[in-house]
């Protein structure tokens, strides 16, 4: 029984993908038959310059993002630390709630800021976009383990004759390593996924891999889509598998 | 008396207005064991993390071996602690833990493997090289903790409530096992901790601790046997602490009864505090003692009784070997060298604190 209902809440939460899935296999253009196996979309896929190029900009965009992120997360969490903890706990919330906010808010806000800035929209325009979104990501990832972390291992390796590069480098970075890496790729699916920020903050030419897919499909929907979306899915799915799988494997 | 190798001078810190230590002063030795005791709150690990380098004093001067270090960062200072939570390092296995000062300070290859065997011989591990901190024991990553510590040769060794987090038997012989390796060490140990057991078993020198002033310096000895006030009495061992009036040198009046003492210099008709420990406390026949009572209350505790006395309007704090069962008309005697006599408190701080431990 419990079984029967697992499969039923699973087969409601990925039909719609399992569907395009299918489809991007599908030989024949149009949905309602099925005209045997195929990679042609696939392949033409790759062969679209347009998408190609999409593509490079996603990942520079997601890996860019990700690590200015991280970077600005951490630093942030080492200041926030040494905090009392009123403080912290305040500082946490406000980095807290652009996560919550509606990303079309978001989006619209990034907008209307580089306007009144007067800020070419371009690549720029989005990288620090995905850079601001990220940075809650980060710090939620890092917070938790560097609370957890023993104060005193800190003081100990300054006891022993660090000093306080090195005791950090050596002793705190590789015990909230986890956090770290979980923080990036978090920040980097994050990126990666993100198609309304980006659609308000890119200029024009400039065209990440959803908002490549938006144009597309308002002219009309090509099985290439399918195959794009798909790959999409399977970029994010394992990445996500990575996230979750990267802590517990070093609490061991 | 050995060589001074610590002083602390008018050592004064305060936290968020909260006045934690006051103008401390205190004298360390050579190869002495020194244990700071005190109810937590007391000022004992803040005066350690001054010493450690941790916290900077407000006022005040830290003299380490004749040099001044009250501003010499921790990793400059020639001594090592030990940290209640053991603070190993998760992510290293026992012997990159132990090699890790010897390697910042880039001693050679050899000589941080032979060091790293001693060490590992000296706390009883041999062969835990490879092993991981979580893998270990709380008593063996205590052990580990204080082979880390000893490998970079301090004159110093602080401990910070090292024992705090393990069971009973296995403190009991960590606490033979430290005084142990300190005799073969030879070199000072600092210890803080709230437990008057551990105080009493291994040190040399114990400095009792309250709401950060000193209140007395002495051996265990001199501590638990001649308490100076009522706050040393109270938190060293168990105590019948009694108001009394001292009538001249050597008798003293205690709910309405005289006792012989040995005390001298306090004056005549002076009210003071009286201690008498449970164990001194002697009962016997009615009519034989100088007060009499009735047994209220009694506990088997092992090794004796336990038994509470109303006796001149006073619940005393009686052990013995002897049972007597509740009820029981007795006569209390006390022998006059069992009599502390001490000033009343001069100050808050003085006074008997209910203990939490």
């Amino acid at each position: 029984m419990k079984k029967l209902y697992i499969s039923l809440i699973f087969l409601f939460l990925y039909a719609p993908i399992f569907t395009l899935i299918v489809l991007s296999f599908n030989a024949s253009k149009t949905r309602a038959k099925w005209g045997g196996f195929t990679l042609k979309w696939y392949f033409s896929l790759f062969e679209n310059e347009a998408i190609l190029q999409a593509l490079w900009n996603t990942l520079l965009l997601a890996a860019l993002s990700a690590l200015i992120a991280t970077v600005i997360g951490l630093v942030a969490c080492i200041a926030m630390q040494s905090m009392k903890k009123k403080t912290r706990a305040l500082i946490l919330g406000i980095a807290n709630i652009p996560m919550l906010n509606a990303e079309i808010v978001t989006g619209i806000s990034f907008m209307l800021l580089f306007i009144s800035l007067g800020v070419t929209f371009g690549f720029g325009t989005i990288l620090l976009a995905h850079i601001t979104f990220n940075i809650p990501y980060v710090i939620l990832s890092i917070q938790p383990r560097m609370k957890q972390l023993n104060t005193s291992t800190y003081e100990a390796a300054l006891d022993l004759g660090a000093n306080s590069l090195q005791a950090f480098f050596r002793i705190v970075f590789p015990d909230i390593l986890p956090g770290i890496l979980s923080g990036f790729l978090m920040a980097f699916t994050m990126s990666l996924d993100d198609f309304i920020i980006t659609h308000f903050t890119k200029g024009p030419g400039v065209d990440t891999l959803s908002t490549k897919i938006y144009t597309e499909v308002r002219k009309g929907i090509k099985p290439e889509m399918y195959s794009l979306s798909t790959l999409i899915f399977a970029a994010v799915f394992i990445l996500m598998l990575l996230v979750n799988y990267t802590p517990r494997k070093k609490e061991k | 008396m050995a060589k001074t190798l610590v002083n602390l001078e008018k050592i004064s810190k305060s936290y968020d207005g909260h006045l934690v230590l006051d103008e401390l002063d205190l004298t360390i030795h050579e190869n002495e064991f020194v244990t700071l005791l005190g109810p937590s709150g007391c000022g004992k690990t803040t005066t350690l993390r001054i010493l450690g380098g941790f916290e900077r004093p407000d006022k005040g001067r830290v003299v380490f071996d004749g040099m001044d270090i009250t501003n010499l960062p921790a990793n400059k200072r020639n001594l090592n602690t030990v940290f209640q939570k053991y603070a190993l390092f998760p992510h290293m296995s026992v012997a990159e833990n132990i090699a890790f000062g010897l390697k910042i300070k880039n001693k050679p290859k050899s000589y941080i493997d032979d060091k790293i065997k001693y060490a590992l011989k000296l706390v009883n591990l041999d062969g835990y090289e490879d092993r991981r901190p979580n893998s270990l024991s709380g008593g063996q990553q205590q052990r580990i903790a204080i082979a880390r510590a000893i490998v970079n040769e301090p004159r110093l060794l602080l401990l910070d409530e090292p024992l705090g987090a393990l069971d009973l038997k296995l403190r009991q012989d960590m606490q033979y096992e430290l005084i142990r390796l300190k005799n073969e060490l030879g070199i000072t140990f600092i210890y803080v901790t709230h437990d008057q057991e551990e105080a009493l078993t291994m040190s040399d020198t114990i400095v009792v601790m309250n709401q950060g002033y000193i209140q007395q310096i002495g051996t265990p000895e001199s501590i638990y046997n001649e308490p100076e006030n009522a706050f040393v009495a109270d938190f060293i061992g168990d105590s019948n602490i009694l108001g009394g009036t001292m009538i001249h040198d050597r008798l003293v009046e205690i709910l309405g009864a005289r006792f012989d003492c040995v005390d001298e210099g306090f004056g005549e008709n002076k009210p003071v505090d009286v201690v008498i420990r449970p164990e001194d406390v002697k009962l016997v026949v009615p009519g034989e003692g100088l007060i009499e009572g009735v047994v209220s209350h009694l506990i088997f505790k092992g090794v004796h009784y336990e038994m509470e006395v109303q006796a001149g309007g006073f619940e005393w704090l009686v052990q013995s070997t002897h049972m007597r069962p509740v009820g029981t008309k007795v006569s209390i005697n006390v022998e006059p060298s069992n009599i502390q006599i001490m000033n009343k408190p001069a100050s808050e701080d003085e006074e008997a604190v209910p203990l939490e431990v």
